[in-house]
């Protein structure tokens, strides 16, 4: 049993049912994720790393929906399941995490309401023992005095603070794996590292798997184990983190890494990706990333690159890395 | 003073008054009804020059002001008190028309390319608009060739000239930011967060093309960044500023290599590094307090591990510490910090 992973993702493709037809915003994604496993979702926007986390909850809204693959998720199969057990996975085993605090947050219920009704939602205990729950969690994303902050609202908490409730929030259950979608993007640097060190401190003592989707190379490489770049809807390239961030394969991967200020000695020109990420109307043929690839050549323009074993444990879409 | 001073900005204050209207402003304390203003203070007295040809960025938090300062310098926001030289005149209290010629010299580009042009202008009216208001005796065809040209300049067709603003991407769309800045040929180039809304990719091509123009047109820049692995790679100095005040001004070098202000080291330790395993950044305790109820002493001593009750008493000057290095802080000046 342990050796199945805690989430296996196939073939996912998720649509969205446009006038003048169909879209594929996800296309064909597949990775797996072990119990305890940190996987990072690294892309542009519009490359679909958002709709693949809010795919694996079966939370796409209209007018997008799941087109195909499968979703096993300790050992059930989310696409087929109803409504009503999802809602049994969703904020019990799988939890979420979303880039803007302030949104996800009631503004007009206090925090401690808040927490103690997810508890009652999910399991049968009683008020005082949710309320309990609700402290014990409270303390374990370290916010200071948690009894009073239990009864404030939350335009009282800074942005951190207010992201490190949401956090408590997300692990009033126990979950064996949390989503966090763009966590830190709204927050400053200082705290944002420290929202990261609390986020991968909590994943190592509670043995929670995780998926961290965002923007940032830097960021993924300093938490994840092993990174996923998605590029136009598409997972180009997976790997452990080491590879991917030091001796990346995929022409795009290598690409986005030369752009980044950090690797490119001071004053020098960064390397520039030509172009812009296809709109999801306009993918080109074969492989998506053919018409900004310096290399392209003419079977990229043909034929679809399947993703498949490089070097060192790495996964890439690329025909010319055969 | 240096000959090569471009912009000097001098005990720099800016105030926002938020208290509204007068009802708004009634307290009742004491027995009787008083009125009092609510300030938010922005920007307390920053002082520093800016060298021809140079880039000197600011980077904080954000609420630390570096906006503030950046429109206060291009004079959007008239300042409390202080001033603002260009090449050794002072500017900052000239009137409107008196400051005219100022403004082809000092151009801003903004964060939100999504904003910062007209919706319902064509590029060509967007870059025509400040030729044919700062040199109104220019001809058409000399306007139209204006155009074509800065167009190539910044990368983009001037086939282009008669879409509108929501035909372009987001980098197109602040390339043209760029070039309408760009279009009075200026000297001085205030950008506050020109890439913050750009995806990684595309932000490599725009801070290509200001290093570009920086070469090509002897430009200097007041770059207002956030994001400090950005400001490492384009700036000559950088300004640390928490709280509307300095903190630390140094070379770039001497900044990131050996950081003096307890705020600079610990922002700086924050920073996501590629392939770094896990954290092992300096935690600040408490939050940034508010501009509103500002710290007495140095502003940040409510946070920082060396505070003592000197830090809680008196506010720091800035002074030199080393070569072109300056510092605001008490333990620096005593040598009490661990360096």
């Amino acid at each position: 049993m342990d050796r199945q992973p805690l989430l296996s993702v196939r073939d996912l493709e998720i649509r969205f049912r446009m006038r003048h037809g169909d879209l594929t915003a996800v296309n064909r994604v597949s990775f797996d994720l072990a119990r305890g496993d940190r996987l990072g979702i690294v892309g542009e926007s519009g490359a679909g790393k958002s709709v693949t986390g809010f795919g694996i909850l079966n939370l796409v809204s209209k007018p997008g929906y799941i087109a195909g693959g499968h979703l096993l998720f300790e050992g059930r199969e989310l696409t087929a399941l109803p409504e009503e057990e999802l809602r049994q996975i969703r904020g019990n085993r799988i939890s979420m995490i979303f880039q803007d605090p302030m949104m996800t947050l009631n503004p007009v219920l206090t925090v401690g309401t808040q927490m103690v009704e997810t508890i009652l939602a999910h399991r049968a205990v009683s008020r005082a023992e949710a309320t309990a729950i609700a402290l014990d969690r409270i303390r374990k994303v370290a916010i200071p005095s948690p009894q009073k902050r239990l009864q404030q609202y939350p335009h009282e908490f800074s942005g951190g603070m207010r992201q490190r409730i949401v956090i408590a929030i997300a692990l009033l259950n126990s979950p064996a794996l949390i989503i966090a979608d763009e966590p830190t993007s709204a927050l400053d640097v200082t705290i944002q590292a420290d929202i990261l060190a609390l986020l991968l401190g909590l994943c190592q003592s509670e043995k929670m798997g995780l998926i961290l989707i965002t923007h940032d190379l830097a960021v993924v490489s300093q938490v994840a184990e092993r990174i996923a770049v998605m590029y136009a809807g598409t997972i180009v390239e997976i790997g452990p983190t080491a590879q991917v961030a030091g001796n990346p394969q995929h022409p795009y991967t290598r690409g986005l890494l030369g752009a980044l200020p950090q690797r490119v000695p001071r004053g020098g020109r960064l390397n520039q990706i030509p172009g812009l990420m296809p709109t999801l109307t306009r993918v080109p043929e074969g492989c998506p990333f053919s018409n900004r690839c310096t290399l392209c050549e003419e079977v990229c323009r043909r034929r679809v690159p399947p993703l498949a074993p490089k070097a060192a444990g790495c996964l890439a879409a690329c025909h010319l890395l055969d | 003073m240096n000959t090569d001073t471009l912009v000097s900005i001098r005990d720099l204050h800016k105030h926002f008054d938020i208290s509204g209207g007068w009802l708004d402003q009634l307290r009742f304390s004491g027995g009787r009804f008083a009125r009092r203003k609510t300030l938010v203070q922005a920007v307390n007295g920053v002082s520093f020059d800016i060298l021809e040809g140079e880039t000197v960025s600011v980077v904080g938090e954000s609420g630390c002001g570096k906006s503030t300062l950046a429109r206060t310098v291009m004079r959007l926001y008239p300042p409390q008190a202080g001033e603002v030289h260009y090449r050794g005149r002072r500017i900052d209290h000239l009137s409107r028309e008196q400051f005219k010629p100022y403004r082809t010299r000092m151009q801003m580009i903004f964060q939100d390319p999504y904003a910062s042009l007209n919706p319902r202008m064509r590029v060509r009216q967007i870059l025509e608009e400040p030729i044919r208001f700062h040199r109104p005796k220019t001809s058409g065809s000399e306007v139209l060739d204006q155009v074509a040209e800065i167009m190539q300049q910044v990368g983009v067709d001037p086939e282009w000239r008669e879409r509108y603003p929501h035909e372009f991407s987001g980098g197109q769309r602040q390339r043209i930011s760029i070039a309408r800045a760009l279009a009075v040929d200026p000297e001085f180039i205030v950008a506050d967060e020109p890439i913050a809304a750009l995806d990684v990719s595309i932000q490599a091509q725009i801070l290509n093309l200001m290093m570009e123009l920086q070469e090509k047109r002897r430009l200097t820049y007041l770059f207002i960044s956030h994001d400090l692995s950005v400001v490492a790679h384009i700036s000559s100095r950088v300004a640390v500023m928490y709280l509307g005040t300095l903190c630390e001004l140094a070379a770039i070098d001497a900044l990131f290599d050996r950081p003096r202000h307890p705020y600079t080291q610990a922002l700086l330790s924050a920073i996501p590094r590629l392939g770094a395993k896990g954290f092992q950044h300096q935690r600040l305790t408490g939050d940034v307090p508010t501009p509103i109820d500002l710290p007495s002493g140095c502003v940040f001593h409510g946070r920082c591990p060396h505070a003592n009750d000197r830090c809680a008493r008196e506010v720091p000057k800035l002074r030199p510490h080393g070569d072109q290095t300056q510092v605001a802080c008490h333990g620096v000046e005593e040598g009490r910090l661990p360096v």
